[in-house]
């Protein structure tokens, strides 16, 4: 005590300083939330909140006109296995799709090696075959539906040549195969952009040394132009997939999914269930069978990957 | 961790304002003016001209109700986008209904019962009625026609529809010779409205003409494998591939551009012909193996139950309705009503059509007119009897083994 008393008073303690709450740390990571949020409820609104409901909606019979929504677990999945008109609709929708794909990546690469060219009028060209994705794709179905007609501009054109062209949308395989055709015009552009900027990404030296190793123009392609940008590939090849298993406006404004069910595909399939018939649970458990099919042909093509794409950054 | 707690919070707060899930009251009716919106599929100017009249008119005794709007619906997707909307929430206060969906809409309940005024002819209202209520009124009771090309017709060679009424002998084998006389020259022949070869119910224009019917009047039993049907589409199928008297599939003729000799079509459709340029013919269907007939188009407007403001809509469609208002109506949409089925009332609305067309498409079709067939389950009979029916239209079809098709897959259908 004595000895406390006689100890010189010392300077009144100071309270260890804090440190500031809004860290450098902090407020980094409080504006990368800032930048993502928009984004993340965008998903999360759009994305992951519809597709819970879709989930929820396959477990259920809504009758919108009667105002039911009566719970029935799993038979909207036992009535996927059992529904006759299934089976016609993956085979269109698999039709449509290789057919579509095939076509457009091989014609949208063709092109985009001519026009990568350097000649007079690639400009022009390339504009032409670019401009229908910028065209409205209800607006350039319905003039393709009035092309199409038996009396329409495409068979006029073919009886200028002397053929007598078919009745394009009534026959179930050139039906399937004009909206393919109708879709293939409207996109290929696309595609093509893609690529094109892709081979302006192949340095000439590679050309240039192939050349000197006296590769031949095809061997050059094949063996310098594809592996360089085979990324690209890779890219347009999922872009076209998924988008072709989701074909709709063209089948509802060309063929409302006839003649027959020949190009009812899985998408306008599940339209009329839903929207058309009124089964929107039935219909919300085709739209899982449509995701569940994109999502695996998506993750197939993301692993084959590794066999065939190179120079991923 | 605070810092996340408060960054999530923020986000499930953005994600509710942005998904629309704060809990927003919904009472707009609890104060302040009601707004009513009727479904239509009519995008004519003067029809929705009329309609705005009527709509002031109700609201200068009316001062509780705010906007009535007539919200226009192409008609091809009408129905679906109506269920959509329904489906959705945004359920409208009234709508136009078609007849062929009158039994879906009818029977589910979606309808709230309204008043049924005894002025209203029992035929018109017999589709929109269940355990002696009514849940629709058919405003629109339009017999269906054939609109003539005169100049067409005389340019072939063929007497004049009208002549032929007027003989006696306006017959199926007399309108196809004058088809396939018109067809010769280059224009279409005949044209069945809104068919296409996919509107096959439209064909009701044709085989009622036969005794046909797609099924039988309890719904039950399909009628496509009958043999009035059998003959009325052997008919029909040879009316455009043998007789080539109705434009082919795939070819289209619009009769209100002057490319087609004839158009069976509901007679509303005449204020399309305001405007044109040959001289046209209203004549009643042709005389078919099973004798005169007639044909009746209907639509119905009803009261959605689940709308937000039933009872006021069901007062607006009693104004819309009544007697004053649906003679101004008349002009577009032949009348329900006994009172009004008359030339006189028909001639002031329809100053297009002369008094013998009014007596004898309008007014006779409306008495004794066969309303297209309606079913539970409408849009599913629809789309599987159009599948099933395509492959009859190639020229080298089997009638019967496609018509027995289309029982096969729709059976179960009917069954339901």
């Amino acid at each position: 005590m004595t000895l406390l008393a006689s100890k010189p008073a010392a300077a009144p303690a100071r309270a260890p300083e804090r440190a500031p709450y809004w860290t450098m740390r902090r407020r980094d990571e409080l504006a990368g939330w800032l930048m993502v949020t928009p984004q993340l409820a965008g998903i999360v609104a759009f994305v992951i909140v519809p597709l819970g409901l879709v989930v929820w909606y396959s477990l259920h019979e809504w009758n919108v006109l009667a105002g039911t929504f009566d719970f029935v677990g799993g038979a909207n999945y036992e009535q996927l296995t059992s529904d006759p008109r299934l089976g016609p609709a993956l085979q269109a929708t698999g039709l449509f799709s290789v057919g579509l794909v095939v076509l457009n990546l091989s014609l949208a690469l063709f092109l985009a090696v001519l026009l990568n060219q350097k000649l007079r009028g690639t400009v022009v060209f390339r504009t032409l075959f670019f401009s229908p994705v910028v065209v409205t794709l209800v607006a350039w179905t319905i003039v393709w539906g009035f092309l199409l007609q038996d009396n329409g501009g495409v068979n006029g054109f073919l009886q200028q040549l002397g053929i007598d062209g078919p009745n394009w949308l009534r026959g179930e395989s050139t039906a399937m195969i004009s909206v393919i055709v109708v879709q293939l015009f409207k996109g290929v552009g696309l595609n093509m952009v893609l690529f094109l900027a892709a081979l302006q990404g192949v340095p000439a030296e590679l050309y240039e040394a192939a050349r000197i190793d006296g590769a031949s123009a095809w061997a050059r392609f094949r063996r310098v132009t594809v592996p360089l940008i085979s990324p690209t590939i890779l890219l347009t090849s999922i872009l076209t997939v998924v988008g072709s298993l989701q074909v709709f406006a063209q089948i509802a404004v060309l063929t409302q999914g006839g003649p027959g069910t020949s190009t009812t595909v899985l998408v306008y399939y599940l339209y009329q269930q839903a929207f058309q018939f009124h089964h929107f649970g039935y219909g919300a458990t085709i739209s899982l069978l449509l995701f569940v099919i994109v999502l695996a042909l998506t993750v197939l093509q993301w692993r084959m990957r590794r066999r065939w794409v190179f120079h991923e950054s | 961790m605070r810092l996340r707690s408060l960054t999530a919070a923020g986000v499930v707060a953005a994600m509710l304002a942005l998904t629309g899930c704060g809990g927003g009251s919904d009472d707009a009716g609890a104060s302040g003016p009601v707004d009513l919106r009727m479904t239509i599929w009519s995008a004519n100017a003067k029809h929705t001209a009329l309609f705005d009249q009527i709509a002031a008119e109700y609201k200068k005794t009316h001062p509780d109700i705010g906007k009535i709007t007539f919200e226009s619906i192409p008609y091809e997707n009408y129905t679906t986008a109506l269920t959509t909307q329904i489906g959705g929430g945004n359920v409208p206060d009234l709508a136009w209904i078609l007849e062929s969906t009158a039994q879906d809409f009818v029977t589910s309940g979606a309808l709230a019962p309204i008043d049924k005024d005894p002025d209203l002819l029992p035929s018109t209202t017999k589709t929109w009625e269940q355990d002696g209520q009514l849940f629709a009124y058919p405003f629109s009771t339009s017999p269906l026609g054939v609109f003539v090309n005169t100049d067409l017709v005389t340019a072939a060679g063929r007497p004049a529809p009208a002549q032929q009424v007027a003989a006696g002998n306006w017959t199926w084998d007399q309108a196809v010779a004058t088809g396939a006389a018109v067809q010769k020259t280059g224009k279409g022949g005949i044209v069945v409205g809104d068919f296409d070869y996919k509107g096959w119910d439209t064909l009701n224009s044709i085989w009622a003409g036969w005794g046909a019917r797609p099924w039988s009047e309890d719904g039950k039993t399909c009628g496509f494998d009958q043999p009035e049907m059998v003959a009325a589409m052997t008919a029909i199928h040879k009316m455009v591939f043998t007789d080539q008297a109705m434009p082919g599939p795939g070819v289209t003729k619009d009769f209100f551009a002057g490319d087609a000799a004839m158009v069976l079509t509901q007679i509303s459709r005449a204020a399309l012909l305001e405007k044109a340029k040959f001289k046209w013919d209203l004549v009643p269907l042709p005389k078919g193996p099973a004798g005169e007939y007639a044909v009746v188009g209907q639509a119905g407007i009803g009261v959605l139950k689940r709308g937000k403001h039933v009872d006021a809509a069901k007062d607006f469609l009693a104004f819309f309705s009544n007697q004053e208002n649906s003679a101004k109506l008349a002009a577009f949409f032949p009348p329900p009503r006994k009172s009004q089925l008359t030339t006189e009332v028909l001639a002031k609305a329809n100053p297009l059509l002369k008094p013998a067309q009014l007596q004898s498409v309008v007014i006779d079709g409306i008495e004794r007119g066969d309303i297209k067939t309606s079913h539970v389950g409408y849009a599913e009979l629809q789309q599987t009897v159009r599948a099933a029916l395509d492959p009859l239209w190639k020229p080298d079809a089997d009638v019967q083994a496609v018509l027995s098709g289309v029982c096969a897959k729709i059976n179960p259908l009917l069954a339901k």
